[in-house]
């Protein structure tokens, strides 16, 4: 070989490499570069400062410096100074139960036709269990007085539990009981002072626990998130940004931001930069819809997958959450008593005035096309029997602009229907008439329908049902987001069952692709065989 | 014997070796990572091989570019005339008459650096599978930017089956490359330039009409 010629093989190979290393480059500095994502920072910059303040000390204000014998008169005392907040605050649905808009909304909500898998119904009010989430006083429901504290209050103090104490010592003289009461008057008094903003304890109370038990309904709130580390929430963790519910779900005359049954959180997705007096409740808001590091292929994925998505990657993660009621089986009793049969994570799988359960933890979410609304089948609305009612369920598809790929706990169940008129029912539970107490469960359907005034023929048995909880909590920190092989991937694709959409990775045309590959085995073939007739006739040659 | 002596020409300029061993270097890790995007395998993970599949693929439209300026401005893109003369002699040779030892039917010069059968191939890679491949990569890696042309799944799956096409190709022309008089003379001829071609061999007049004028 010439020495020239050597020279230019080596530059050609030279150049070959240095192609190869700027490729590797090219890759490595956008993946481990310091640069921030936009998102970040942005969404430091909305929350920069976000310790609240405030000008007053209630512990120095004189309406609060009394002898409170009820909760309705410690609310007199919030309204002496804060006047319209009861105002307000009845015509929200944590007072009203019912979701708010036009006729044609007043049938959604626990005070309306709404149903769910989980408890049915809230029977207009008239099951009176359902009502120890209610804000209002002595579980009066709308008849009642607000609770400004169940919301305000950050003392944990059992305020029901003290007062009704006061009251049965009312008449009592004895100065000992005297002494008692002057005792838990001075305690209620401390307590009410501390007044806050609403604390992830205030809101989790019912929350955290809707449905009847820790962690029972939502799948991403429990009471894990109490006091939760950044690993099972980045914005709420108490080791992180240490969030508060209201941070997002911001708040205008006591009407707090977030999805109400058929109505979206928002309509539309804008970043504060675009709108800067928006509710806080969408992730777009403070982390723009372009989030990630400039030129990341993840930020053309925002027009069709929800942040939700990725970096939620599985629910329930610390405590676990029911996934089956099945109600058709309610109602078995031993020696003629109510039972409970204790299952994994010491949770009920069975219990007498409920039926069957089964709980799990750590959950990977099913995905649908979703725009913000959910559909409603509530106890007015006709059902087939013959197929799975979808009690709840999200609205949109891949030509919905607005409707992404969106995480979803599904809780599945049975729940009774009226076969004549192909209605879900509504039972009574709670109460001295309700199924909890009399296990007939014609008659606690027969009381709860009556309670909502829709017709119930008599007869009734058992449909499955399933129950969509959008999964937008629990929000892992980034390192813990999903690889893209969790979807990009032939076998076992977390979108496996969306399909209307091309997904590189796990599709391919059966057809072109079986064509592609016989032309390259084919290839493969023809010249081991082209060669090995070389090699045995030499070529021809006669050596 | 006489006619087994060998000489050596210059057939292949720096620019074009250099074109042709960066083109098969991107090719090639184009497959390697196009299937694993593809879902065949996994190798580099899913996201690093997108990374460097788009990069790679943009490198090489840049170059594309220098290799189609210099077949215009050089006149070498009369070297992928098609033509139908000897065709059927040369798919003879390699069906059959090179296993009988007999020479090739076309030789290789300056002027004429691709047999018939070559210049169909090499016509139809560069004028209909690369741009074919280029145009709907371009279109894949800038879909969310750009008013859609074709829709996704139509633009992946040719994407892919072209892809499985130029494989194709491509395990036929590297075991070719060892059909010359010896196992390497081809390779060693587009890696220096300098191939070796047997003394006696004619070169006819309607082969060299592409020579470039000195």
């Amino acid at each position: 070989m010439k020495k020239g010629n050597f020279i230019q093989l080596c530059l050609a190979v030279t150049a070959a490499m240095a192609l190869f290393c700027a490729a590797q480059t090219a890759v490595a500095s956008t993946s481990e570069s310091d640069e921030e994502a936009l998102g970040r920072t942005l969404a430091k910059q909305a929350v920069k400062g976000s310790e609240r303040w405030s000008t007053i000390d209630h512990a120095k204000i004189d309406a609060l410096n009394q002898n409170f014998t009820s909760g309705e008169q410690i609310t007199q005392a919030c309204l002496s100074c804060h006047s319209e907040a009861a105002t307000q605050f009845h015509k929200t649905i944590h007072w009203t139960w019912l979701a708010s808009g036009d006729k044609q909304d007043m049938r959604y909500g626990k005070a309306g036709y709404s149903v769910n898998n989980f408890c049915i119904s809230g029977n207009a009010m008239e099951d009176k269990g359902c009502l120890s989430c209610h804000t209002s006083w002595n579980k009066k429901g709308v008849e009642g007085e607000v609770n400004c504290l169940k919301c305000h209050n950050s003392s944990g103090f059992n305020f029901n539990e003290a007062l009704s104490d006061i009251t049965a010592f009312s008449k009592d003289e004895d100065p000992d009981t005297r002494e008692i009461v002057k005792e838990i008057q001075q305690e209620i008094k401390e307590a009410v002072t501390q007044v806050t903003f609403p604390t992830r304890k205030n809101c989790g109370d019912c929350h955290f626990t809707g449905g009847g038990g820790d962690g029972v309904k939502h799948g991403d709130l429990d009471t894990s998130l109490t006091k939760p580390n950044r690993m099972l929430d980045v914005h709420m963790g108490t080791d992180g940004k240490d969030f508060s519910c209201t941070r997002c779900h911001t708040t205008v005359d006591h009407n707090i931001a977030g999805r109400i049954y058929t109505n979206p959180a928002v309509e539309t997705r804008k970043s504060l930069i675009e709108d800067d007096l928006a509710p806080k409740i969408t992730c777009v808001s403070c982390h723009s819809s372009e989030p990630h590091k400039n030129d990341s292929k993840m930020n053309d994925h925002t027009d069709v997958v929800s942040c939700q998505a990725c970096h939620i990657p599985t629910y329930a993660r610390v405590n676990p959450t029911k996934m089956w009621w099945d109600w058709s089986k309610a109602g078995k009793l031993k020696d003629g008593k109510p039972f409970i049969e204790e299952g994994p994570f010491g949770k009920p799988v069975y219990k007498s005035i409920k039926g069957e359960f089964k709980w799990e933890k750590n959950v990977t979410p099913e995905y649908f096309w979703f725009n913000g609304s959910l559909t409603s089948t509530t106890a007015d609305d006709i059902i087939d029997p013959a197929q799975i009612v979808k009690v709840s369920h999200p609205v949109g598809d891949r030509t919905d602009p607005e409707a992404r790929i969106f995480p979803f706990k599904m809780h599945r169940g049975k729940q009774p229907y009226d076969k004549v008129h192909k209605k879900l029912l509504a039972p009574l539970l709670s109460g001295e008439k309700g199924f909890w107490t009399t296990f007939d469960m014609d008659d606690a359907i027969e009381r709860g329908n009556k309670t909502l005034g829709i017709p119930y023929s008599g007869k009734f048995d058992y449909v499955e049902t399933t129950y969509a909880f959008p999964i937008t909590h629990m929000v892992a920190p980034k390192e813990n987001a999903l690889n893209c092989t969790e979807c990009h991937i032939r076998e076992n694709s977390r979108l496996a069952a969306m399909t209307g959409l091309y997904l590189p990775g796990r599709d391919k045309s059966g057809f072109l692709d079986t064509i592609g590959w016989l032309s390259v085995f084919g290839a493969l073939a023809g010249v081991l065989l082209h060669g090995l007739g070389r090699f045995f006739t030499r070529n021809g040659k006669e050596e | 014997m006489d006619d087994k002596k060998t000489i050596k020409i210059y057939l292949y300029t720096r620019f074009e070796r250099l074109w042709h061993w960066y083109q098969a270097l991107t090719i090639i890790c184009l497959i390697i990572t196009g299937l694993e995007i593809h879902g065949t395998y996994t190798l580099l993970g899913f996201q690093t091989a997108v990374n460097v599949h788009n990069f790679i693929g943009l490198a090489w439209l840049i170059l594309f570019a220098f290799f189609v300026f210099w077949l215009l401005t050089t006149g070498e893109w009369k070297q992928y005339i098609p033509t139908t003369k000897k065709l059927f002699l040369v798919v003879r040779y390699y069906s059959w008459d090179i296993f009988q030892g007999k020479p090739h039917p076309v030789q290789k010069s300056a002027g004429a650096k691709h047999n018939p059968l070559q210049r169909l191939a090499y016509l139809g890679i560069s004028a209909m599978l690369l741009p074919v491949q280029m145009i709907t990569g371009l279109l894949y890696y800038l879909y969310n930017d750009m008013p859609q042309v074709l829709p996704l799944p139509v633009l992946a799956v040719i994407h892919t089956v072209v892809a499985l096409f130029l494989l194709n190709f491509l395990i036929i022309h590297v075991y070719m490359t060892t059909t010359g008089h010896s196992l390497f003379s081809h390779i060693s001829g587009m890696i220096t330039g300098w191939e070796e071609i047997y003394k006696t061999t004619e070169i006819a007049d309607w082969e060299i009409q592409a020579t470039r004028k000195k």
